[in-house]
Formats: structure tokens, C-alpha cells, sequence
């Protein structure tokens, strides 16, 4: 918390930048990061399979997919336990949440594959760490289970598929390709099919009769006219599948070319022939297919095995890689919030792939999202007012995360949220996030109705908006105090590690805000009932223990030195707080007792 | 470029032997990317008697990419949008759907089918589509009275 005589003015973020874009730019993992993630993928993929007890204490699916996994190198991982480790402490959800473990390792020892290993490793080089590591992780009720493939394993995956079907089928690995791919991957389907009619199977996977009989090749035929280009020169390459349309090998390829890089299509690509339906298999598009495409080719390939299948999505994160897969079906999502990590550490939504909306459901995510759209200028109009001190008027300007303003001028201490006196947030009758209702017989008429309509979404918005807004501002700060961090370390003989605490409370911070930031659009939806009062309650205490860190946050560096023990006790206490709103909220979801406004479509 | 030798061969082909009440001529002489056709309204239509112009436009990729069609004679018939575009939707036109070995010639041909049998159910206008499916004498009547309006 800083204030001072500012004449500029400051803005409340605008609802137009709270779409799904910018809400994952805030998101996106530093560049630093995501290097390390590559470097350690590259290594993993380069080195020997792991050792067999790794293996075997795996925790994964019964399916096929498991084995696929048994015999990959260790890319993929069973992340359920990532978040909260467990449910008695505090601590390992803490560090796990936060990626402590791995922020650690990677520095310390950058062969280390096991993350769970490393979080141990860590835990024992600091006192704040050490009890209750070893406990086996039990899932919470706002957890769902999961797993992360990196571009290799899925590209595993969809190889022996292909395999199995294969053997079963007795096709050449080739065809089989083509008919999964034309069956979207539905295995169980596509084999009741083609043995209930192999023959119409293949004709409209466009594989057509003798699938295995001599394979067609590049040649020149004597007096070939290419039927796109008009070429007939003597010697001309061309190219035609069993289905017989003949054209000329640059024609192919340009029209390749026009569908994979223009179309985005790979998997579907019909023959050129005019009404030819039959498909271009692997064999074919192998020979034409030149080298500059194939990297696009085999991306697409790939997409549309994830694309397909309703257990897989792609990370939004901007040119992340990796895929997730979670169990979780659209037609649980009035129950569950089923979010998700990626290796990127993109924290999102595998319902709807937005960025991290716990507590809040889908539907009322994207109700919220486009209410703020439609109600932004009304939103603007009264947030964009400059804020002032309540007390001397002075303008205030917020340039940290925390909501605790002192007046540089005449020392009042209020809340940039309600404007209320601080001195009244640290009590029990604290209530600067709950609306207060007013009674019917103040709000009798239209326009008093649709003035407290307005009033009560404004309410929400503006925590909405403020939590959105600090985060970042904690996040700037973070980046200064990494900087000064980074000098001490230097200057003091600190070693890195004893800096950690720092990225610690900031992503702590983060995650904390991100969750209440939706709280609120979560309460704007919420019918009053004998649980409402429990959910304020539980939002309030996470946004007090929010603030209080985020006001140590912005301690001077010398200060935070020795603020260390304080700060890594605040951070743990968030964290439970967040654990517990997140858990009483999931749990009374599923269980259906919350009731809203509006309809959970 | 794949395009020249093919599009010069199939303009001399559509010059010489066009497509049935078909007349097509480049806008400029030095573009071949432009086409501009002159179609008769089919026989035993209403638009019998008018003539449409039809202006045809190869994209640079032509033909591994469809050629885009547009009528600049007005035309009440509801698989032509009712605007300056006078766009038709042919599903031949689409870029899953059109194939490299597929004319022009062949397009028109198409267009002159629909002229004669409009597809209500693949419309752009739906209010002339309805019109045409549920009273199918006024839609007759005003397709004549544009005939006479604009395509004469
Ligand atoms: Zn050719
Ligand atoms: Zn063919
Ligand atoms: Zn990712
Ligand atoms: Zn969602
Ligand atoms: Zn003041
Ligand atoms: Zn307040």
C-alpha cells in the first residue's frame, strides 16, 4: 500500500480486457520458465527410460492409456496431488501449489525428474517445511483428477492406438490411421462398424477396394495431360492414387499445400479428383508432402486426435505445447469446476478453457463476462471516477495491490474497495464484502429497483475488478523486489533460496486474488439461503489474510529480510484459507445446495 | 504458377464453346483474373428473357482456390443476396468442396440450374425462399417484374 498526491488518475481495468485473452496474458508464464520447461522436456526425452520403480509407483487410468504411459519416457505426470497436497497440511499445498518444489530443483539440481521428490528435498532444507511430507495426497472437492501430455506422448498415444486396432482389424498401419481418424478416434465404435460392414466403412473412410494392392508411385506417363495445370510436356512427374485421377506432382503439391497451410486440414484431405471422395493416406501424402510442410502436416495430425476426443484439450496458454486430459463431461459442469495445470504451470478451466475460475461455474463465468461486457460503460462511467480520501479529498493514486490506503496528506487509513475506515476491517463486524440489501419499502418504485440492481452489480464488479487489478500490481511489485533481491543476494552473501519466500507469497498472492476475484462474480449469482453467510465468511476471511500479506508485500527490501518466518506464516495462511473457501464451495456444488438467481444451463 | 496455361485454355474453351446461353469476355484484356459473363435467363423460368450480368473473380491461387461470383444485374430469386454483392451460394464454391480440375464453364452451368431451380432451403434471402415455397405465383410475378426492371 502506497498513496500519494497524484494528479493522474487511476483506472479500474476496463470490462472490455476481461475476456479470456487478456485474462491468460496475465497468466502466461515468464519467458524464463517456459525455457526451462523445454530444456527439461528435451532431456527427458533424451534420456534412457526411467528406471522400473518409478514406473511402478505411478498412480494412473486402468485404460490403455496407462500403458501407453508405463512405457513412455517420465514427460507425463499424475498432477492431481500438484494442488494441495494434502488435506491436514497446509504447508505441502502451499509449496506444491506454488511450485516451490520444482522453482527449487531446477536450480539446484537440474537432472531431478520427480517432482514429488524434490518437494521432500526442499521441505528438508527449510524448518517452515518439515512436517507432514511424506503423507499420502488426498484429492479435494474442488479437484478433479488429470494428467498433462507433452506433443511425444500423444503422438505415443495415438501410435498404439493405431497398433492395436491394427492387429485387430488386420490392416496396414496406414488405413488403420486413416479409419481412426475418420471414426474421430471413437475405437469401440469404429471396430463394431467395420465388422458390421468393413466394405462401407472403407468406402467412406475413402479407402475404397484393394487397400494393400501395388502401391501407387511418382512416374511420367507417355501423353499425361495434367487435368489442373494443362502441362503435357513430354516426362512430366505425376501422381494418382488407386482411385486412378492422375495429376502432376507440383499441382499435388500446391494443392496440398492450399490445404494444409490455407485449410488447416490434414487428416481429411480428399483426392483432387473432381467428386473423388476417396482420402490422401499417409503413403501418399509421405511422397508429396514436401519437407517444408511436414512440420505443419504432422501438427495437424496431431490436433486432430485432442481435437476429437472429449477427454482431451489443448493448453490455451500462448504457444504452449501440451495437452490435458480429465474425465470431467460437459454435462457435470453445473456441478464441478474442473480446473486443471498445465506443465507450463497455466493454471485453466478444462471446462471452458479460460484461465482459473474457481469457485465460480462455467455458466456463471460466461453470464459474468458478458454482463460486464454489456454493463461496461456504465461500469466505467463510475469506476473511472478519480478516487479520493474520504476524509481531506486529496487525490489517491494505487500503485500497490493492497486495498489498505493511508492519506499522505492527513493520515486517514481507508479501504480503496467500500471507502470505509480501515480501522473497521480488522474486526469481526468487518463486512466490506458483503452487499447489503437494502429493505423493500426503499425500493419501491422502477427506478429504485434498477438503481439497486445496479448498485448491487457495481458492488461485485468493483471487487471483481480490484482484486484483477492488484494481483498485477502484487505481480509488479514482485518483479522489483526479484531485482533487489537478486542485489542482496550479492551484496549479502544471501543465498537464492533464502529469497524464495518471496515468489512464494507473490504467487501465493496471485492465486489467492485470482480466486477471490471470482468469488465475487460467484456471489453476484448467488440466492441468499442459511449458506450464504458461511461463503461470506469464508470470502472475507481469505480477503483479510490477502490483504495483510499483500501489505507486508510491499515492505522496503532491507525490511523483508527479516520479515521471512512472518511472511512465509502469512503466505501458508492464505493458501488454507483459499483451500477452505475452495472446498466448502466445490462440496456444496455438488452436493446442490447452493441456489442462484440464475439458471445453471 | 500453375494458373496461366490452364485459365488461358479455359477461357479460349468457354470462348469458343460457352456454356448454354452463355456469353463470357474478360473486363480487361491484360487481366485474366476478372471474367465477366452475360447469362439468359433460363427458358420456362420467370426470369426468361432477362440478362445477367455476372462478374467472376480468380483468386491468385485459382484453381487450387474456388473463383468468387457475383451478380451485378439485380435478380429476385432467393440463392442471390438482395444487395450490391449479389452473392450465391454454391456449395461448389466452398473451399472444402471445390476441387482444381473443376471450370469455370462447369460453374456457370450450375448457376444457370439454380436459376431454373432455385434450392429454398439453401437460401441467402429466406423471405423469398419462404415466399417461393408457400406462394409461389407472387414470387413468379415479382421475379417477372424485376426481369423487366433491371435485366432487360
Ligand atoms: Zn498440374
Ligand atoms: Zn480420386
Ligand atoms: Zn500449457
Ligand atoms: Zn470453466
Ligand atoms: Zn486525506
Ligand atoms: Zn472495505
Amino acid at each position: 500500500m502506497r498513496q500519494s498526491l497524484f494528479a493522474g488518475r487511476w483506472r479500474i481495468r476496463l470490462p472490455s480486457s476481461l475476456d479470456g485473452a487478456a485474462l491468460r496474458v496475465t497468466k502466461t508464464p515468464p519467458v524464463t520458465r517456459k525455457r526451462k520447461l523445454d530444456t527439461a522436456s528435451l532431456s527427458a526425452t533424451s534420456q534412457p527410460p526411467p528406471e522400473p520403480k518409478r514406473k511402478a509407483s505411478k498412480t494412473t487410468h486402468k485404460d490403455s492409456i496407462a500403458q501407453v504411459e508405463a512405457a513412455l519416457p517420465a514427460t507425463p505426470q499424475t498432477l492431481t496431488s500438484d494442488k494441495g497436497m494434502d488435506s491436514d497440511d497446509d504447508f505441502a499445498s502451499v509449496a506444491s501449489s506454488m511450485e516451490l518444489g520444482e522453482e527449487l530443483s531446477s536450480s539446484v539440481d537440474f537432472g531431478a525428474e520427480d517432482s514429488d521428490v524434490e518437494l521432500e528435498d526442499y521441505q528438508d532444507d527449510d524448518s517452515a517445511f518439515e512436517t507432514h511430507a511424506k503423507q499420502k495426497p488426498k484429492r479435494k472437492a474442488f479437484e478433479v483428477e488429470y494428467k498433462v501430455y507433452s506433443p511425444q506422448d500423444i503422438q505415443d498415444q495415438q501410435d498404439k492406438q493405431v497398433a492395436e486396432v491394427a492387429a485387430l482389424l488386420e490392416q496396414p498401419t496406414e488405413q488403420t490411421a486413416i479409419l481412426l481418424r475418420f471414426g474421430r478416434w471413437n475405437k469401440e465404435r469404429l471396430i463394431e462398424q467395420y465388422m458390421d460392414n468393413q466394405e462401407e466403412v472403407l468406402d467412406k473412410a475413402g479407402l475404397g477396394q484393394n487397400m494393400s494392392s501395388n502401391p501407387p508411385r511418382i512416374e511420367a506417363i507417355d501423353g499425361f495431360m495434367c487435368d489442373i495445370c494443362c502441362e503435357d510436356t513430354p516426362g512430366l512427374q505425376s501422381y494418382a492414387m488407386n482411385c486412378g485421377h492422375r495429376f502432376c506432382v507440383d499441382c499435388y503439391r500446391q494443392y496440398l499445400a492450399q490445404k494444409v497451410r490455407e485449410e488447416g486440414e490434414a487428416a481429411r484431405i480428399k483426392c483432387p479428383g473432381d467428386g473423388c471422395n476417396k482420402i490422401i493416406d499417409v503413403k501418399s501424402l509421405d511422397l508429396l508432402v514436401t519437407s517444408d510442410l511436414t512440420d505443419r502436416y504432422h501438427e495437424l495430425l496431431m490436433r486432430t486426435y485432442v481435437d476429437d476426443k472429449e477427454s482431451l484439450k489443448w493448453c490455451p496458454a500462448p504457444n504452449c505445447v501440451y495437452a490435458v486430459e480429465c474425465g470431467v463431461k460437459k454435462r457435470e459442469l453445473a456441478k464441478i469446476v474442473p480446473t486443471v495445470q498445465c506443465e507450463c504451470k497455466h493454471s485453466f478451466c478444462f471446462g471452458c478453457t479460460q484461465a482459473d475460475h474457481q469457485p465460480c461455474p462455467c455458466s456463471l463465468v460466461k453470464r459474468w463476462m458478458k454482463k460486464c461486457e454489456d454493463d461496461s460503460e456504465t461500469a466505467n462511467w463510475i469506476s473511472a471516477n478519480t478516487k479520493e480520501c474520504p476524509k481531506c479529498h486529496s487525490t489517491i493514486e494505487k500503485n500497490g495491490g493492497c486495498n489498505h490506503m493511508t492519506c499522505r496528506k492527513c493520515r486517514n487509513e481507508f479501504c480503496w474497495m467500500c471507502m470505509g475506515m480501515w480501522s473497521e476491517h480488522g474486526t469481526s463486524w468487518y463486512n466490506c464484502n458483503r452487499f447489503e440489501e437494502k429493505s423493500g419499502s426503499e425500493a419501491r418504485t422502477e427506478q429504485a429497483k434498477s438503481r439497486q440492481s445496479l448498485e448491487r452489480y457495481l458492488h461485485y464488479y468493483n471487487r471483481f475488478a480490484n482484486h484483477e487489478q492488484s494481483a498485477k500490481l502484487d505481480k509488479d511489485i514482485f518483479h522489483k523486489t526479484e531485482k533487489k533481491m537478486t542485489l542482496l543476494q550479492s551484496s549479502s552473501g544471501m543465498s537464492w533460496i533464502e529469497v524464495q519466500f518471496l515468489e512464494a507469497a507473490s504467487q501465493a498472492l496471485q492465486q489467492c486474488r485470482q480466486t477471490l476475484k471470482w468469488t465475487y462474480a460467484f456471489a453476484y449469482y448467488l440466492a441468499r439461503n442459511s449458506q450464504t453467510e458461511m461463503f461470506e465468511d469464508n470470502q472475507k476471511d481469505l480477503e483479510m489474510a490477502v490483504e495483510n500479506l499483500s501489505e507486508m508485500f510491499e515492505k522496503s527490501t532491507d525490511q523483508l529480510a527479516g520479515l521471512k518466518v512472518d511472511m512465509l506464516d502469512k503466505t501458508s495462511y492464505c493458501m488454507r484459507r483459499r483451500v477452505i473457501l475452495l472446498d466448502d464451495t466445490a462440496k456444496k456444488l455438488k452436493e446442490d445446495v447452493w441456489e442462484f438467481n440464475v439458471e445453471l444451463a | 504458377m500453375a494458373g496461366n496455361k490452364r485459365i488461358m485454355k479455359e477461357l479460349a474453351e468457354v470462348r469458343t464453346n460457352p456454356p448454354p446461353g452463355c456469353t463470357v469476355t474478360l473486363a480487361d484484356e491484360n487481366d485474366m483474373g476478372t471474367w465477366d459473363a452475360v447469362m439468359d435467363g433460363p427458358p420456362d423460368s420467370p426470369y426468361t428473357g432477362g440478362h445477367y450480368k455476372i462478374q467472376i473473380t480468380l483468386p491468385k491461387e485459382y484453381p487450387f482456390k474456388p473463383p468468387q461470383l457475383s451478380f451485378k444485374t439485380k435478380i429476385y430469386h432467393p440463392n442471390v443476396s438482395n444487395d450490391d454483392r449479389g452473392a450465391m451460394c454454391l456449395g461448389m464454391l466452398r473451399p472444402d468442396e471445390w476441387k482444381p480440375p473443376n471450370k469455370i464453364a462447369d460453374v456457370l452451368r450450375l448457376v444457370r440450374s439454380v436459376l431454373a431451380a432455385p434450392q429454398p432451403d439453401d437460401a441467402v434471402e429466406q423471405g423469398i425462399a419462404d415466399q417461393f415455397k408457400n406462394d409461389r405465383k407472387s414470387f413468379d410475378k415479382v421475379a417477372k417484374e424485376w426481369v423487366g426492371r433491371y435485366a432487360k
